[in-house]
């Protein structure tokens, strides 16, 4: 793996530093268990929200290699987020099952970041928020590798295979796009302009994520973000981008403040389940 | 195991070494009817030569199976499980099957039985990683096609039908095929 700064790729090697077990007694604590499930969900939610939204272009993709490529992709987040939800679902120990985290919480109660929740305006928008997305996703469960929770290591050794390949393909789509034709240059620039106000955001930490941060359930991504932007910028550079220059950035998904897209989103992916309750396959 | 494809001898080496592991104590009656279970988009593969067995413990008439997915949303696995507990039923036992996700499955696990069957049955068998790499980012020329067997071959996706696999296609017989990408 390439790397720009020493921090960096120590901060993302396997390696590094012994992993610290988890003290058994860590769930005990009925804060430690909320803020864990919290900061679960605040992961979990992004795959599912992004999956349903590459899932919207089933049948719709520019040619064929991509549609088959973005559903694929969009299967493997329905496979991660899946993971976390009988996670969650295992932690919370009563009857809720994975289904009932997907299908019937409120939209204030999705932790996902504001990013994938943003419509697929057209192929550019939707290459320019894969991207993003999986630079971040690698990295993080690069990352998570490293946890604490016996559990999520395992998730992010499985985890990773795939997002390596998902940000080779969204990484390869931005250079073709952005060193293109004029047309394909100016629309793959306007989805850089719009959605770069939501990458912040990646980084943003709840009081949960703070608490399963020092616990080393969870891995410090601020410490990432610098690398982050080396990395993006690299390609932005190969693909004759330019990182649109923006006074503010936009946050509040992860606190379940969500933009006007996410009801949408929502109501397609939940009418079933609340329509006719407990249906199954 | 015959080593077919010597530049395999490492996978293939692997791969038998864990299903002596997995499979040596089981009787053969139970491996019999692993066996007869395939993998739905792969007929041709079955459970045992896909790798996906990680522990089989038999009580009597009671069994409990350790699966691990491939890809961590490949809609197969839930039909493996379905698969393999009909399977079972059908000889009267019972089954449990759970699925483990550590460590994570790779495609060494692929027997050399298995990968033959894929290449009979048109799916070119995954290269070790770093050979994939070079074709998968590299355009290197070093998947054989299925079809004719000439490696002057190239990448049209990297995705295909399934999560596994990538698409590829020959520049001498111009035969479209699918490649088993290398998961490591």
């Amino acid at each position: 793996m390439e790397t720009n700064s020493n921090l960096s790729a120590k901060a993302i090697s396997n390696s590094a530093v012994p992993i610290k077990e988890l003290n058994p007694q860590f769930l005990e604590s009925t804060e430690n268990k909320k803020h864990l499930i919290d900061y679960l969900l605040g992961v979990a939610d992004n795959y599912l929200i992004l999956g349903q939204r590459l899932g919207e272009l089933c049948g719709h993709g520019p040619n064929l290699e991509p549609d088959i490529a973005l559903t694929n992709i969009s299967l493997d987040m329905f496979g991660q987020v899946r993971s976390f939800y009988q996670y969650i679902a295992q932690l919370k120990g009563d009857k809720t099952t994975e289904d009932d985290i997907a299908f019937l919480r409120k939209e204030r109660e999705y932790k996902n970041v504001l990013l994938v929740e943003q419509p697929n305006t057209d192929f550019g928008y939707v290459i320019v928020r894969q991207f993003f997305f999986d630079v971040y996703n690698r990295m993080f469960l690069g990352a998570l590798q490293q946890s604490a929770d016996q559990t999520l290591r395992a998730l992010a050794f499985k985890g990773i295979k795939e997002a390596s390949y998902h940000e080779r393909f969204s990484g390869d789509w931005l250079k073709r796009l952005g060193d293109g034709t004029e047309e394909s240059k100016t629309r793959v620039q306007q989805a850089v302009n719009d959605l770069w106000i939501y990458t912040d955001e990646l980084f943003h930490t709840t009081e949960a994520d703070d608490a399963m941060i020092a616990a080393g359930v969870a891995p410090d991504m601020l410490q990432l973000k610098e690398y982050y932007y080396d990395k993006v910028g690299e390609l932005f550079s190969t693909a004759a981008l330019e990182i649109p220059e923006v006074e503010y950035f936009q946050k509040g998904g992860k606190e379940g403040m969500h933009s006007e897209h996410m009801g949408y989103i929502l109501a397609d992916m939940q009418y079933m389940q609340r329509t006719y309750p407990d249906s199954k396959w | 195991m015959v080593n077919n494809s010597g530049s395999n001898s490492s996978s293939d080496s692997s791969s038998s070494r864990m299903a002596e592991k997995i499979f040596g104590s089981l009787p053969e009656s139970i491996l019999a009817i692993l066996e007869e279970v395939a993998d739905p988009e792969i007929p041709v593969l079955n459970v045992v030569d896909l790798g996906v067995i990680r522990e089989v413990i038999v009580e009597g008439k009671e069994i409990t199976i350790k699966l691990t997915p491939t890809y961590s949303g490949c809609p197969a696995m839930d039909v493996i499980g379905d698969d393999l507990e009909r399977a079972f039923a059908a000889h009267g036992y019972t089954t449990n099957v759970q699925l483990i996700m550590s460590p994570p499955w790779t495609t060494d696990w692929i027997t050399e039985r298995g990968r033959k069957a894929l290449e009979e049955y048109g799916i070119a068998a995954p290269l070790e990683e770093t050979a994939d790499k070079d074709v998968l980012l590299n355009d290197k020329k070093l998947v054989k096609c299925t079809n004719c067997g000439s490696q002057n071959t190239k990448l049209v996706s990297q995705f295909g039908s399934t999560a596994c696999k990538a698409m590829f296609q020959c520049e001498d017989c111009l035969e479209p095929f699918d490649y088993f990408k290398c998961l490591k």
